[in-house]
């Protein structure tokens, strides 16, 4: 029987994407939000105006992966390095992608300021609570009592303190626009992150300053779980540590429909 | 454009303006920071970028993104503030991108103190961030060679990809004398082969100074060691100053060059036979003027506001060839002309001898000055 049915492409790699598969661990959700990324590149057209900024991590090949201008940032400077692209090219889209060591940790700094001087930069930020390319260290997003490799009786919070909830500490600046927390631990939480993402492009493409969505992602290889156990984990330890909010909507976007 | 009286720091930042430049990116830092107030002020009304930045880490990164997208950009500093850059300035020598960093020398190590010093050669000639890469390195001995040097500083990094440290001390920032500033050049989007600048119509561009695989990262090496060859061909400078028949040589840069000049026009006044050379590029060093003098002269005199960090240079290309004594001033003290015509007057009229290092003698008659 020959089926003549015509069928209708629902769905296809985007055309934000180079044609290299990536290097992330099974499991991993990077794959997930770099998706999520290239996807709303490609509905807002913005592929060939943007540049991105990768950062040291994991993401660190993420160059390899758009099909767009890149840059490599030192570990914990690419929103300063972002920031020196659009101040001398404003009409471009300049994004960075960056993990929770990279951010949180050696790069407090720099976003911290971006955000105060509402860079009009969009930052997606990996949040899964332990350096992955390094193999498993304790971050400042572990969670209390975590175990990682250099913090193997679990996360002591006497001795190395609390997690940093990053997008709550940066929708306090007056220059962050649009500023939240989404999950990628299920396709109803896979949507509302991609509808974050889109946001936030559209908060810099209307210069409405810095935006930034945290992503909490899981880490399978350095947790030491299946990939469907670390979903779970996530969204059993993660998710009461780092709720899902917006934390920063600038007024003009809250009007914006899809 | 007449002669006008300008302050150093002032003077190098409206001698970059007048170059063209795009953007600066900075920090405040003493003895630096009229440069900074400089742009503040100019760079806005002229539609360019200027931009305060949180620390001199986040400043060098600025900048690192600013020069991918291939403008003309730079930024300032002194001493503690660029060691600080250094992280910026290797991953910028990595991916070749050119920038101008002007470093207004203090005291130090540490904090120190906000007086002048060379204290920095090493940092900034032989230093300057991991990895192996060499940076152009100009020291201005005066305001309107500074002005000249910075302009120079900007076709030398576009034409070599590379960084261009203008180095000069705190004294010479501070100070003011009549010079005269070049016109004013538009802004001019140069738009090279390699920067990004998003991929409408071409294929994306990719800058980076990662090299996973080791043949690139040494293929990388080489290639910068390429280009310095043809720096070293064709960049060398240096100034020579009552070198007819000269006996003894004096060599001293920036500040304790000019210092030294009086020393010298001094001694040659009272018949002695000697005279001065100032490297003005630090890197590439005068090697082949310093060993061709070293071949010809009786004795030569290195002049620094430090422990002799250029001295090591000289000692290197002289090769024995010659005693070369030392004369030093550190932590911010500043030599003057008498001190530096003392040890011409010492060199010309008592033995010397090539055995032991220079540094040894000079510490015990530095302690008959200072006492």
């Amino acid at each position: 029987m020959v089926l003549n049915t015509p069928f209708e492409k629902i769905y296809q790699r985007p055309e934000a994407f180079t044609e290299v598969a990536t290097h992330y661990c099974p499991g991993c959700t990077h794959g997930v939000s770099h998706r999520l990324v290239a996807e709303v590149l490609d509905e807002m057209n913005l592929i060939e105006k943007t540049i991105g900024v990768a950062s040291v991590g994991c993401s660190v090949f993420a160059y390899n992966y758009f099909d767009c201008d890149f840059v490599e940032a030192a570990h914990g400077r690419a929103p300063a390095m972002a920031t020196g692209i659009k101040r001398v090219l404003p009409d471009r889209v300049v994004f960075t992608y960056q993990g929770d060591g990279d951010m949180a940790s050696i790069g407090m700094a720099e976003i911290v300021h971006a955000a105060a001087r509402g860079e009009n930069i969009t930052v997606i930020f990996i949040n899964n609570a332990n350096y992955g390319m390094t193999g498993g260290q304790m971050a400042p997003t572990t969670l209390p009592g975590q175990k990682t490799t250099s913090s193997p009786y679990g996360r002591d919070v006497e001795q190395t303190g609390f997690p940093i909830r990053a997008a709550e500490l940066l929708a306090t600046l007056d220059g962050a626009g649009y500023v939240v927390r989404r999950s990628l631990h299920d396709p109803k939480n896979i949507r509302l992150a991609k509808k974050a993402i889109r946001l936030a492009f559209e908060t810099q493409v209307r210069g409405l300053g810095f935006s930034m969505v945290e992503l909490l992602s899981t880490c399978p290889t350095n947790w030491g779980m299946k990939p469907i156990d670390a979903l779970d984990w996530l969204e059993e330890h993660m998710i009461p540590v780092f709720p899902l909010e917006d934390f920063k909507v600038s007024p003009i976007l809250k009007d914006l429909r899809f | 454009m007449a002669r006008e009286l300008l302050k150093g720091n002032v003077a190098i930042a409206e001698a970059a303006i007048r170059a063209g430049l795009e953007a600066y990116f900075g920090y405040p830092i003493t003895p630096q920071t009229e440069l900074l107030e400089w742009f503040s002020e100019r760079m806005p009304v002229l539609g360019r970028t200027f931009l305060q930045a949180e620390s001199e880490l986040a400043a060098i990164n600025m900048v690192y993104g600013a020069a991918c997208t291939g403008a003309r950009v730079m930024t300032s500093s002194s001493s503690p503030g660029v060691s600080l850059m250094m992280e910026g300035l290797s991953y910028i020598a990595g991916t070749e991108v050119p920038m101008v960093l002007v470093d207004v020398m203090r005291g130090g190590p540490g904090l120190g103190n906000i007086a002048p010093s060379q204290g920095d050669y090493n940092q900034i000639v032989h230093g300057g961030g991991h990895g192996d890469f060499r940076p152009i390195v100009l020291a201005p001995a005066n305001i309107q060679e500074a002005i000249d040097l910075t302009v120079k500083a900007f076709d030398l990094a576009e034409k070599y990809r590379t960084i261009v440290v203008v180095l000069i001390d705190g004294s010479l920032g501070q100070m003011m004398e009549p010079a005269e500033l070049p016109e004013m050049q538009p802004v001019k989007r140069r738009n090279p082969e390699w920067a990004v600048s998003g991929a409408i119509g071409r294929e994306r561009r990719f800058l980076s100074s990662i090299y996973l695989n080791v043949d690139d990262e040494e293929l990388t090496n080489l290639r910068l060691l390429e280009r310095w060859s043809e720096i070293e061909a064709n960049e060398i400078r240096f100034q020579e100053y009552f070198m007819d028949g000269a006996e003894y040589i004096v060599v001293g840069f920036g500040t304790a060059g000019r210092i030294a000049l009086s020393a010298v026009r001094a001694a040659r006044a009272e018949g002695i036979p000697v005279g001065l050379l100032r490297p003005i590029t630090l890197s590439p060093f005068p090697d082949e003027k310093i060993g061709q003098l070293a071949g010809q002269a009786k004795a030569m005199l290195v002049v620094e506001m430090n422990t002799g960090q250029m001295l090591e240079d000289v000692l290197r290309v002289a090769a024995g060839k010659l005693p070369v004594e030392f004369y030093g001033r550190l932590g911010g003290v500043v030599p003057f002309p008498d001190e530096v015509l003392s040890e011409i007057r010492r060199l010309a009229h008592e033995p010397l001898s090539t055995n032991g290092h220079p540094r040894h003698s000079w510490l015990k008659r530095l302690e008959l000055v200072r006492s």
